[in-house]
Order: C-alpha cells, then sequence, then structure tokens
C-alpha cells in the first residue's frame, strides 16, 4: 500500500497530467483556440492546439439557450396511408383479374373486400396473394418477409380480409422515420444554425435541438410543415359552393385556396399531375408578372417533358399548386411551358419565401409532425445560469475546502489537492468524451465534490484509529488505507449504481446529472485512493513523523 | 495545530444510540404515517414534467406581481392557470413561472393545441411592460404520463439494485435492514414534498435517487464496521457491537454529511430557481439519510437477529 513502483507513478501522473490538459481548453477563449473561416464559420485548430486537445465541454441547451423541440410522427395516419394504398392495390388487382369486387374499404386496422360472386372468393384470395410477393419459397415454405395476412371470411362467405403484419408495419414505421429525419435535418441546415442536432427518439419520435433559438415557433413551422407540394388541373365546370362543401363527383377535390378573404374554393382534378419528387430546385426570384418576391422552381426531366405536355394541351385552362391541402397558385395556361421551369406567385414577402424555398428543397415529410414536448431557454437565461453554476460550484468548494483542513491538517490538505485533481478530471473528463454539462449536470459536481470526500474521511478516520491503537505513522497509513477500501468500494458501488440507473431511464436535462455524478464517483475513488494516498506516502517520505498529526 | 472541531467529534464517542432504538423507530413510524397521511390528504405538487402542459418563465424589473401575471393569464380563457414566484439572485428582479394546464383534444390535436396555447400565452406575456420572457416549455399529456411512468419506474429499479448489491455482500439480514430504511427515506422525502408542497419534478427524482444511494452509502459503513466488530469482539452482545460500531463510524459520519450539506447549502442559495427544488430535496435527504443509518438501519439488525459468522449455518 505504501509502496508505488515506477510504472505506477507514472501512470498516476499521466492520468493527472490528461485531465489538466483536457480541462485547460475550457479556459481559453475560442479566437485564441482557433481560426475561425469567414466563409462557412469552420473552424481549425490554431498555434500549440494542434497538438493538443482543444475542444470544451458540449453546454446543454439550458446553458446556453437554445430550443429543444420533441416531434411525434402521427403513426396512425401512416397506417391508414399504407391500408389505403393496400385497398386500391387489391381493387386494381382484381380488376385486372376481371374478378369484381362489391367493395374494397378500410375497416379499423384492415381491408375488407366483399366479392360480388362468393365462388370467386377463392380465386381472389389466390391472386390477392400477388400482393405479397413471392409468398412461398422454391421449397414452399413461408416467405420470409410476409407484407400483408389475408383469410377468407369464415363468417361470410364473400369476404377476404387482409391487415398489415406487425413486422411490416415495424418496417414501415423505421422507414417514415428515417425519411423524416432526412427531411428534416435538410430543412434546418437551410436555416443556416450552427450545430443542430436531429435524432430519432424512441420508436416515434425525432428530437430537434436548435442552439441559440429563442422562438419555437420558427422551428416548429419550419418543421411541423408537411409540404406536400402537387399539380392538378383546375375542374372549372364544378361550383365548389360558398364553403367548398358541394358534393364532388368521383375523381373531383375541393381545395381552398390560400390568402383569400373570405376564403375561396376551387375544384381539381383529384389525379395528380406531378408532386414535389419532381422538383429539383428552387429559389426566391423575382417575376414581371408579380410585383413581390416569387418562388422559382425547376422540374426534373421527366417533370419537364410531362408538364410540357399538359401545358401544350390544355391551353386556356388553370391549373393549381396545392400544398397541404391548400391552393398557393392557380395560374391560366397562355402558353406551353416547355423550359421544365416556372413560379408560383402571390402575396409573398421575401421571408415567408424564402421558407417555402426551404420547405420545396428539403422534400415532403413521409407524414405529419406534431410538436409533444417543447423546452426553449433564451440565451440570457442559460448565461444567468451557467454563472450561478460556476458561482455555486467556487463556493461549496472553498467551505468543503475550509472542513477538510480544519477537520484533519496536513491530512485535509491532501484530500483538498485530491479535490482538486477530482474536479480538473471531472471537467477533463467531460471535455474529452465530448458529454454534455447541463444544469443538473453542475448540480451533479457541486454534489460530487461535497460526497468525495467521504472516501478520504474513511480513510483517515482509519488512519486516526490505528495510530491510537499505538502503530507507528507508516503502520497506521498503510492499514488505513487497506481497511478502508471494502468500505470505500461499496459506498460508491451503491452511489454508483443510482446514477446508472439515472442515466438509463432518465430524460432530458436530468441525464446530464447521471453523467457527472457517475464520472464524479470514478474519479472520487481514483483520487481519494490512489493520489491522496501517493500524496501520504511522499509526506511520509520526506518528513518522517514521529507522530502522525491526525 | 488541533482546531476546535477536532474535539467536537471525539475519536471514541460512546452514544448509547441502541437503547434509544424504541424511542427512534417510535418517532420513524409516526414521520412515516404522518408522510402517507398527507400523501394521501394534500397530495403532491406535481410539476410540468409530470402534470404536463404549458409553462413560461418570465422575469421582471418592476412591481408586477403573481396576480397581475395570474389575471393576464386567465384572461386568455385557457383553462385555470397558475404562477409561482421563484428566486432571482438579482434582488432588483423577480422570477415568475406562469403555467396553464394541458389542453384538451384528443392525440395530436390536443397536442397541437398546447402549441396555440404557449403562442397565445408568450403574445400576452410580451405585451407586459417591463416583463423579459426567458423561456417556455411545454409537455404533452402522453409525454408527462411516460415521465411519471419512467421516473417511478427509476425509484424502484433502484432500490430493487441495492437489494440485489447488499444481499451479494451481507447476509440477508442485512439487506432488509437497509431496504427498510431506503424505504423510510423516499416515503419521508416524499413526504415532506406533500407538506411544503414544493414542485415535485424529474429533477426531484432524480434527487431521490441520490438520496438512495446516499443513504444506502452510510449504511454499508455502519454495516461494514459491525460485521468487522463481529469478528473481532465474539463475546461481546449484539447491541454492544451495534452501538460502538456506529460510534466508530460517527465521526465520518458527521463529516461526510457537513461536507455534502456545505455543498448542497451553497447550491440551494446560489444555484438559481431551476436548481433549488433539487438542492432542498438532496439537503432533507442527507439528513434523512443519515439519521436513518443509525437509528433505523442499524437497530433493525437486532430484530433480524443477525448472524455471527462461524455460529451461522451453511453460507
Amino acid at each position: 500500500m505504501l509502496y508505488f513502483g515506477r510504472w505506477k507513478l507514472l501512470s498516476i501522473i499521466l492520468v493527472v497530467l490528461l485531465g489538466i490538459l483536457y480541462t485547460v481548453p475550457n479556459m481559453v477563449p475560442e479566437e485564441e483556440r482557433y481560426t475561425i473561416s469567414d466563409i462557412d464559420g469552420s473552424r481549425e485548430a490554431r498555434g500549440i492546439w494542434r497538438w493538443l486537445p482543444s475542444r470544451t465541454i458540449n453546454l446543454g441547451l439550458d446553458l446556453q439557450g437554445g430550443s429543444h423541440i420533441v416531434f411525434e410522427v402521427d403513426m396512425d395516419e401512416v397506417r391508414t396511408a399504407q391500408l389505403e394504398g393496400l385497398a386500391a392495390d387489391s381493387r386494381q388487382t382484381l380488376r385486372n383479374e376481371q374478378l369484381l369486387p362489391r367493395s374494397v374499404s378500410v375497416i379499423g386496422d384492415e381491408v375488407v373486400v366483399l366479392m360480388i360472386r362468393p365462388e370467386q372468393r377463392d380465386q381472389a384470395l389466390e391472386q390477392l396473394q400477388t400482393l405479397n410477393g413471392p409468398v412461398t419459397t422454391e421449397f414452399g415454405g413461408p416467405s420470409l418477409a410476409q407484407m400483408y395476412r389475408m383469410a377468407a371470411d369464415p363468417n361470410d362467405p364473400g369476404a377476404i380480409r387482409i391487415t398489415v403484419t406487425d413486422e411490416q408495419f415495424a418496417a414501415i414505421k423505421n422507414r417514415t422515420l428515417s425519411q423524416a429525419i432526412t427531411v428534416i435535418r435538410r430543412r434546418i441546415d437551410g436555416l443556416g444554425t450552427t450545430d443542430p442536432t436531429i435524432a430519432r427518439s424512441g420508436e416515434d419520435r425525432v428530437l430537434v435541438q436548435v442552439p441559440g433559438a429563442e422562438d419555437p415557433q420558427e422551428i416548429i413551422d419550419l418543421v411541423g410543415t408537411q409540404a406536400a407540394l402537387s399539380f392538378h388541373m383546375v375542374d372549372s365546370t364544378i361550383d365548389p359552393g360558398p364553403n367548398g362543401q358541394a358534393r364532388t363527383p368521383p375523381g373531383r377535390t375541393i381545395y381552398p385556396v390560400a390568402n383569400t378573404q373570405p376564403v375561396q374554393y376551387l375544384a381539381v382534378e383529384t389525379r395528380q399531375l406531378l408532386t414535389g419528387e419532381n422538383l429539383t430546385n428552387s429559389n426566391v426570384t423575382t417575376h414581371p408578372s408579380y410585383s413581390g418576391p416569387v418562388v422559382g422552381f425547376r422540374f426534373d426531366t421527366q417533370g419537364a417533358l410531362v408538364f410540357g405536355d399538359v401545358t401544350a394541351n390544355n391551353r386556356g385552362r388553370q391549373f393549381a399548386i396545392v400544398l397541404d391541402g391548400e391552393i398557393i397558385s392557380a395560374p391560366r395556361i397562355n402558353e406551353p411551358i416547355l423550359g421544365g421551369s416556372g413560379v408560383i406567385g402571390g402575396g409573398y414577402t421575401y421571408e415567408t419565401a424564402s421558407q417555402l424555398v426551404i420547405l420545396l428543397n428539403a422534400g415532403a415529410l413521409p407524414a405529419t409532425l406534431t410538436p409533444v414536448v417543447q423546452y426553449t431557454v433564451t440565451p440570457s437565461l442559460g448565461h444567468d445560469q451557467i454563472e450561478s453554476g460556476k458561482l455555486a460550484i467556487i463556493i461549496g468548494f472553498a467551505l468543503v475546502i475550509v472542513f477538510m483542513l480544519a477537520a484533519y491538517g496536513v491530512f485535509g490538505a491532501f484530500s483538498v489537492a485530491a479535490l482538486l485533481v477530482n474536479v480538473v478530471l471531472i471537467l477533463g473528463g467531460l471535455s474529452g468524451l465530448g458529454m454534455t454539462l447541463t444544469l443538473p449536470g453542475i448540480a451533479g459536481i457541486i454534489l460530487t465534490i461535497g460526497m468525495a470526500v467521504d472516501a478520504n474521511v474513511l480513510i483517515f478516520e482509519r488512519i486516526r484509529e490505528e495510530s491510537l491503537n499505538g502503530r507507528t505513522p507508516a503502520n497506521a497509513i498503510q492499514a488505513g488505507y487497506e481497511r478502508a477500501l471494502a468500505a470505500i468500494l461499496d459506498a460508491n458501488v451503491t452511489t454508483f449504481i443510482a446514477a446508472a440507473v439515472l442515466y438509463l431511464l432518465g430524460a432530458g436535462p436530468v441525464r446530464g446529472f447521471a453523467v457527472t455524478l457517475g464520472i464524479g464517483i470514478i474519479t472520487s475513488v481514483f483520487t481519494a485512493f490512489v493520489f491522496s494516498r501517493l500524496l501520504a506516502v511522499l509526506w511520509l517520505r520526506g518528513f518522517k513523523p514521529k507522530q502522525l498529526p491526525i | 495545530m488541533k482546531l476546535a472541531l477536532i474535539n467536537l467529534l471525539p475519536t471514541t464517542a460512546k452514544v448509547p444510540f441502541i437503547r434509544v432504538r424504541f424511542m427512534a423507530l417510535g418517532l420513524s413510524a409516526l414521520v412515516l404515517l404522518f408522510s402517507l397521511f398527507e400523501f394521501a390528504n394534500v397530495g403532491i405538487n406535481f410539476g410540468i414534467d409530470f402534470r404536463g402542459g404549458i409553462q413560461a418563465e418570465v422575469e421582471t424589473s418592476n412591481n408586477t406581481t403573481t396576480e397581475d401575471l395570474r389575471t393576464l393569464a386567465t384572461s386568455l380563457d385557457l383553462g385555470d392557470p397558475r404562477v409561482q414566484g421563484a428566486g432571482n439572485s438579482d434582488p432588483e428582479r423577480q422570477t415568475f413561472l406562469v403555467s396553464l394546464p394541458l389542453q384538451p383534444g384528443e392525440g395530436m390535436e390536443g397536442e397541437q393545441a398546447n402549441q396555440t396555447a404557449r403562442q397565445a400565452l408568450q403574445e400576452a406575456l410580451a405585451s407586459v411592460e417591463g416583463l423579459e420572457l426567458r423561456g417556455t416549455t411545454v409537455i404533452g399529456g402522453a409525454v408527462s404520463r411516460e415521465l411519471i411512468f419512467t421516473g417511478f419506474t427509476a425509484i424502484g429499479v433502484a432500490l430493487f439494485l441495492m437489494l440485489i448489491y447488499i444481499w451479494f455482500r451481507f447476509e440477508w439480514q442485512y439487506s432488509v435492514g437497509a431496504i427498510v430504511a431506503l424505504i423510510h427515506d423516499v416515503i419521508a422525502t416524499v413526504g415532506m414534498f406533500s407538506v411544503t408542497q414544493m414542485t415535485f419534478d424529474l429533477a426531484t427524482v432524480a434527487a431521490i435517487l441520490t438520496i438512495v444511494g446516499y443513504s444506502m452509502n452510510d449504511t454499508v459503513v455502519v454495516y461494514d464496521r459491525i460485521r468487522e466488530n463481529l469478528r473481532k469482539y465474539k463475546k461481546m452482545p449484539l447491541a454492544d457491537v451495534l452501538n460502538l460500531s456506529i460510534n466508530d463510524t460517527l465521526s465520518r459520519t458527521i463529516l461526510t454529511s457537513a461536507t455534502t450539506l456545505v455543498a448542497l447549502i451553497s447550491l440551494y442559495l446560489i444555484g438559481g430557481a431551476s436548481l433549488q427544488g433539487f438542492a432542498f430535496a438532496m439537503i432533507w435527504g442527507v439528513l434523512i439519510g443519515t439519521y436513518s443509518s443509525i437509528f433505523v438501519a442499524a437497530p433493525l439488525l437486532l430484530f433480524t437477529n443477525v448472524q455471527r459468522e462461524g455460529t451461522q449455518s451453511g453460507a
């Protein structure tokens, strides 16, 4: 216990040095450490920071200000869309085979196919199985990827019930979420903010964190808009009625026109000529026909061909551009548009036009996203919180130092040194591991400072006891460290369990508390048991005391 | 140089802790009954995390009162608002938390309504002179239910893991005592939150988990010593061994609690409004955890009839 080999000594020094190296960048302003590019804001380490760790602790949103929003994907909507698609496919499949269904409808979680002639049911079932892809393998076993489960209804001779398998739905959910994340990332990147976080959260949620954002509404508007764009021909023969409530024949839909007071309606052909998928690029521009800014767009090759055909064949008619169930533009076709580009104009400001451009360029979301958690802290509050946190750490630390010096004198000084190294290791650990420091995280550091001396106290009490039992100083120190070890480990394992549970189950900023507490426990065992022991041993060698001042 | 503190903490204390065990256990029973009674009758003032709804944190530099803000929030007609003052380190300024309940509506409709309500609240607050909006929080209904569930699961899981750990390290007689002491601490903390009506939120759950860890830590140190002394003094009656062990570890218990409390008090006074609830829970928890290790966990060993090594069968 009292002997430190050369390598052991070196590794202790190395750990402490690393802690210091990783902590120091936090005390040096960013401009000193990095050359920041004026063009794209990218940073490059400069001077000695090229050779040293230059990363600082990530501050959580509660300390730097910003918005944290969790969006939920409406999976019911996704399921309904899936079932409706399945119903349409079933209808088509049966028609192709001249097997006429009385109806194909979505009822609850199922598609129900009713045959006009019940005796055709088996044949229909067989045809519908093709929707599943190859259902049997060469050897007649079931295919691995069953998408739909279909069965004849035993109680109704003409009915077939089709459901989406759980595996298939899980895959759809997964795909929807990934698509949503990609689209959101493109949209947020369009805002040009620094270091946004966009991440999956659970089965059907997406977490969006934007540092520095003061008004969450901006992000909610940007992310919560589906931006499903489609082009339709207007059917001017149908009167949509004053409230758009007129009955429409099949294949026609009535949409409200955006920015009209009172709201006007137009009937359009439900069939989509083109969708947002066919756009390659949009931008804010001007157009002689409009006074304000307009949104210019360009079709891909196929889109340009279709658009050219449609405009050539429908001169004098109106077409409608529909965005999320609203007609945002309904220009009249004066001449064929063959170049594959066009503009959406009317009533935009520069901001609203830019927003639409971001949405169109990022593409449509696969489903509706609704914010279910929103947490915003202004940068000024973040600043205040970090300042008061710092002050609380310093004062708490100072008081603990006074206590330890008063209680244990020289040995108290060892534990203070150990505590100092402990804080350095926690800060260094947070920087080095790229962990995020939150406000509760600061609480964890303060708590660690208060509790970390426990290990030292256990050891010193033991040393004092052994010393009173008549042992020599060296013996007493040896026995003190040896005997206290079990209690120290036991005690810290229990707190570590609490921190681990909190980390695994906790949500949001509270996790930051678990992180600092967990790191703090590990570093405090190291500093109390290894580092302060080294100090005690060096002191013992240097002063050769006859009696312990404890 | 010896300072006064040392003399306050004699190394060979002989406080008759075990003799007062019936009184202590009776007191604990009373505290627990009272806690449960308060919990059942008054209930806990859940924070926005668990209640769900909309909350705005604002800072004012003039004499805006809670009443003013309540009148303003009530005028929005978005349910019964709550307005709560919170500490501010700048005496010239005041911090308030204004909250609205979850908005009605099924599923996503309700979530949208919450955002609309948040916008309305934000706009209304912006119209107040000298008021600075410092942050908003919206927690949807489904999420708040999840948070309650995970919060209480976390406490349960932590208690269970502690039980397993202590069972591995000591005999079952010890685990019973330790777990009873932990449950004692958790109930007493919940009781404290019922009595004071301090806001109980996710940070409080974090505090309770830490209290569980801390109290366990204290208990383990005492138990470790009991086990050692049982080996050392084979003839000494169990009650005396328990008392001796508590006294042996007394100065350590007091010192560690003191440094932890000092750090927490600094957090409570300086750490800002958001951490006050956490610091309060922790301060109470350290006090109750220290008490329970000495007056609950150790005396319980007398009742579970802890075995001495060598005399027990098997294991």
